[in-house]
């Protein structure tokens, strides 16, 4: 067991882990943070997805130990500062973006990923950039409405329902 | 207008704030103090002999607590089939007993055989790689024409030629079928293959033990889409635990698709852990797990026969059919491609001759049994692919030809020629829908346009029927279902005013916390805030039948709809004696009792204070207490209905196909909120599309599952997919239950892969690739490629 400490959600945090210890698992297991995901053993589905120094990452592909110091942001993390839905997750309930919820907070990362880097994406670079994130319930329809909204894009256009 | 709030309103959902800020609560998420971890061995072989399980060196390893086997479970029972199905001859269905871990032989890759219980999951998995079995692999049976061809391969020793049943519907009609096939002036065949499909729930099977040596109590926290069920099942059948010392909680479950209705050996096998090691026992399947061993979907192969004269009217329709049920009956294999898939045959169409043979086929791969839509999606593609290949044989107008067999608005109750009542429909009017919204007097342009950039375009269609909330229980108990299929409700209305309600359909992203508090506030006048919806633990809920065949609503929400009503009249006798009027007199509105004709009323929030508080109350007549429970038993199924159109363009050069529109007209009765059922629409289109293009899991001749992961196994991503146009307008309100409704969420899944297949061979046709008549599902860029080139 190794002692591993970083930044989750702008908190310090510690905890011992073992050298294969992933970090999907530190957060979950150790840190008590059961909003990221696990869906698949194989770096598939995304479910998992979180920020490590801003940069989306599938946290069930990393070992805890190699994000030691590294500023991580989960779903947990996302809300505004007074508990109220941030923009996207407002987005996502507004329309109808989550079902089961299961895939839902790595879809919220990779989304709040992409619009960093793209804010006002097409259509077509949304379901792309999701390409990395398996939804079973939605269909996609209203996850790529959801992050068009989120970009402040008008969705009537795009999808009549 | 709905009401703010109340039945018919888009409202969004108050279970989405908890999925949106990582506080949802899955089976995984739950860890109880003490708990240990479960880690199961799966067979490597898809039909093997077990010598010897040497568990010696495992349970020295650090950590262990327990190695149990097939041999700890041997006295127990096995997991039963829900419905029996006897063969036309009379005989009773094969029932191989499907133990809690394999014993004396593993029937296909990923049957558990033994499990590891350890302090950690890093332990269990460490000591499960010290187990060390001995098993001869015997000769595996995967194909189903072999498994029932040749006597010397088989699944279950006691059951030659591997045939489960061999179930004719109606027999009775055959003759008159095969008559009417006899003298046809035209007769249609088509061979077709519906694809076997891992459901793929993104939240993978999970299952918590939870034994208190104190009281003698079990608790099972588990990924269910029914926990009363798999209560009963462990109770009566598998572990005879009192079903009053077990309680089953479904917490949030990430979809389910129909895989998780069923009760899994491994859930009693994480109880009988915790009871022998006195602390709870942990299971949760990774990704791969889930692959072997959740169960699958679809699985027919078919041959489907089409009689007609030569203008296309529907003469006759005959299907041979065997369906896969795997290695084990699983809780509800024997009913899907039978009473979900034989009875569904008619479709939306006046076919006055129909008959259906499916023979059940054991073979040594995982079992097989509902996935969204279940035997009706079969249904529906044997028939729409036969239609529209006939369309072509005679050179007829898909649409028209369609039109012209479907069931007119005139002739409800319709019964069908294989044994169903549809109650109400208007099927012309979704297909008059369908062809405004999916814009079929542009697709010329459209196509030219495609043919401009060298791709081929194509228009599919789809009319569509299912039945949902399968009922009413003394019908099916004729038919052979070993359980009822009825709901149930508790509405308790609070002291305070404020109204929990208890239901026995279960939510795994459907959104019944909030529909169902809409359909409460509207009928009480309550605000839907004030209003709690509780699923999904057996100590809290009445007994129900969870949610699967898009019942939630027609039964579930039935059954709390009569709950409210019991509310109402009780309220009523309460206002009468507060109010010192006749009962006769007393209306219920907007909240509020009054008596008719005066400004005398009490609120609702009065009458329920009274009822607790009774001073001023009629005790001698009535009791206090303000809380209903009602049960229903629907009188028939519901039958939702629609068109479905898919425009494809499919690229000649490579095969690939894309879908570039996908439209819906449904009719799915009265609508309590139109965004969740968009939704619903959304994701089995979703599904359809999966099915029709990019998933089939495959296993090769040796049992191994070759498409075991998502590196193999091809789930629609979000480029693979266009938005979808969907429509609902169309309505028929159900004329059985008290909402109207018929249940929305299947019709994706069953109306769309015809829909795809149909555009693909549209396109192909329309870009001279005439000699192309079928191409069996998923329509792979290798597969129509081929189609092309041969
Ligand atoms: S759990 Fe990380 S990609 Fe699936
Ligand atoms: S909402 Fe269920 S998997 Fe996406």
């Amino acid at each position: 067991m190794t002692n591993v400490t970083m930044t989750v959600n702008g908190k310090a945090v510690s905890g011992d882990v073992e050298g294969r210890t992933l970090l999907s698992s530190f957060l979950r297991e150790g840190l008590g943070l059961t909003g990221t995901h696990v869906g698949c053993d194989t770096s598939q589905c995304g479910a998992c997805v979180v920020h490590v120094d801003g940069k989306p990452v599938k946290s069930c592909t990393v070992f805890a130990l190699d994000v030691a110091g590294a500023a991580v942001k989960t779903i947990e993390g996302m809300a505004n500062a007074d508990g109220s839905l941030g923009v996207i997750q407002q987005a996502f309930q507004d329309h109808h973006g989550l079902q089961c919820g299961f895939c839902t907070p790595g879809m919220v990362m990779s989304a709040a990923a992409l619009l960093a880097d793209n804010p006002k994406p097409t259509e077509s670079e949304v379901r792309h950039y999701l390409e990395g994130n398996i939804c079973r319930c939605t269909g996609y329809h209203n996850i790529v409405k959801a992050v068009l909204a989120a970009s402040g894009q008008d969705v009537a256009a795009v999808a009549a329902e | 207008m709905p009401k703010d709030g109340g039945i018919g309103a888009s409202t969004v959902r108050r279970e989405d704030i908890r999925f949106l800020t990582g506080k949802g609560r899955y089976t995984a998420d739950i860890n109880l103090r003490g708990q240990a971890y479960a880690c199961f061995l799966r067979s490597e072989v898809a039909h093997g002999r077990i010598n010897r399980i040497d568990t010696a060196e495992a349970r020295a390893m650090p950590g262990v607590l327990a190695v149990m086997t097939g041999a700890d479970f041997a006295a127990m029972g096995g997991n039963p089939a829900g419905w029996h199905i006897p063969s036309r001859n009379g005989e009773a269905m094969k029932e191989p007993k499907r133990p809690v871990l394999a014993h004396g032989k593993v029937r296909h890759v990923g049957d558990a055989y033994a499990v590891v219980v350890a302090e950690t999951l890093e332990q269990a998995r460490d000591a499960a790689g010290a187990v060390v079995a001995d098993i001869t692999e015997l000769p595996a049976v995967v194909d189903m024409a072999q498994a029932v061809a040749n006597p010397d391969l088989r699944v279950h020793d006691e059951i030659a030629n591997n045939v489960c049943f061999d179930w004719g519907w109606i027999e009775d009609n055959r003759a008159a079928v095969d008559a009417a096939f006899k003298t046809a002036p035209h007769v249609t065949t088509l061979e077709l293959v519906n694809n076997r499909l891992v459901p793929n729930a993104m939240e993978p099977r999970a299952s918590i033990g939870d034994y208190d040596p104190g009281t003698g109590d079990y608790k099972l926290y588990t990924t269910s889409q029914n926990p009363h069920l798999s209560r009963l099942l462990i109770s009566a059948f598998v572990m005879g635990i009192p079903e009053n010392k077990l309680t089953v909680i479904a917490p949030d479950v990430g979809g389910g698709f129909g895989s998780k209705i069923y009760h899994y050996g491994e859930e009693a096998a994480v109880l009988a852990a915790s009871r022998a090691l006195n602390r709870p026992v942990k299971w949760v399947a990774d990704r791969s797990e889930s692959f072997l061993s959740d169960a699958h979907g679809r699985d027919h192969v078919t041959r489907i026969e089409l009689a007609t004269d030569l203008e296309g009217n529907f003469l006759a329709l005959r299907t041979e059919t065997l369906a896969n049920v795997g290695a084990y009956l699983s809780n509800f294999a024997t009913a899907t491609p039978t009473f979900l898939h034989g009875t569904l045959m008619a479709g939306p169409y006046r076919t006055p001759l129909v008959y259906v043979n499916v023979k059940a086929v054991f073979t040594n791969t995982a079992p097989v049994d509902a996935y969204r839509g279940a035997g009706r999606p079969e249904a529906t593609f044997s028939i729409e692919r036969v239609v529209d290949k006939m369309c072509r044989e005679l050179k007829l107008d898909p649409v028209a030809v369609r039109r012209k067999n479907l069931i007119q608005p005139d002739q409800y109750p319709y019964t069908t020629p294989v044994g169903l009542v549809y109650d109400t429909g208007n099927y012309p009017a979704t297909l008059d829908k369908l062809i405004e919204i999916a814009d079929f007097s542009g697709f010329e342009a459209r196509r030219a346009e495609s043919a401009r950039r060298g791709k081929l375009r194509g228009l599919g269609l789809s009319t569509w029927i299912e039945a949902c909330g399968i009922a009413p229980s003394n019908l099916v108990g004729v038919l052979g279902a070993r359980v009822g299929l009825y709901d149930a409700a508790t509405v308790r209305v609070n002291a305070t005013g404020n109204i929990s309600v208890m239901t026995g359909a279960h939510s795994h992203g459907q959104g019944h916390e909030t529909v169902f508090a809409q359909i409460v506030s509207d009928k009480l006048g309550i605000p839907a805030s004030s209003i709690d919806i509780v699923h999904g633990d057996t100590s809290k809920i009445p007994f129900g039948m969870g949610s699967y065949g898009s019942r939630s609503l027609a039964v579930g929400g039935s059954a709390m709809v009569k709950a409210v009503d019991k509310i109402i009249a009780k309220g009523k006798k309460i206002a009468a004696h507060m109010l010192e009027a006749a009962e006769g007199d007393i209306v219920f509105e907007d909240g509020k009792f009054s008596v008719t004709g005066t400004d005398k009323s009490k609120t609702f929030g009065e009458i329920a204070f009274s009822a607790y508080v009774p001073h001023n109350y009629p005790l001698e007549s009535l009791e206090p207490g303000l809380e209903e429970t009602a049960f229903y038993d629907p009188a028939n199924f519901t039958y939702p209905a629609g068109a479905y159109a898919c425009e494809v363009e499919v690229d000649a050069e490579t095969g690939r196909v894309e879908v570039v529109g996908f439209a819906c007209a449904d009719d799915f009765g009265n609508v309590m909120n139109p965004m969740i059922v968009n939704g619903q629409v959304h994701g089995g289109v979703a599904q359809g599309i999966g099915q029709a293009l990019l998933e089939a899991a495959a296993y090769d001749d040796n049992g191994q599952l070759l498409t075991g992961s998502y590196m193999d196994y091809a789930m629609p991503r979000a480029d693979d997919l266009p938005m979808f146009t969907v429509d609902h307008s169309c309505n028929t309100p159900c004329t059985h239950n008290p909402l109207g409704v018929k249940g929305c969420g299947e019709a994706g899944a069953i109306g769309s892969p015809p829909a795809v297949v149909n555009a693909v061979i549209d396109a192909l046709h329309r870009g001279g690739h005439t000699h192309v008549t079928h191409i069996d599902m998923p329509l792979t860029p290798s597969r129509v490629w081929s189609a092309i080139q041969n």
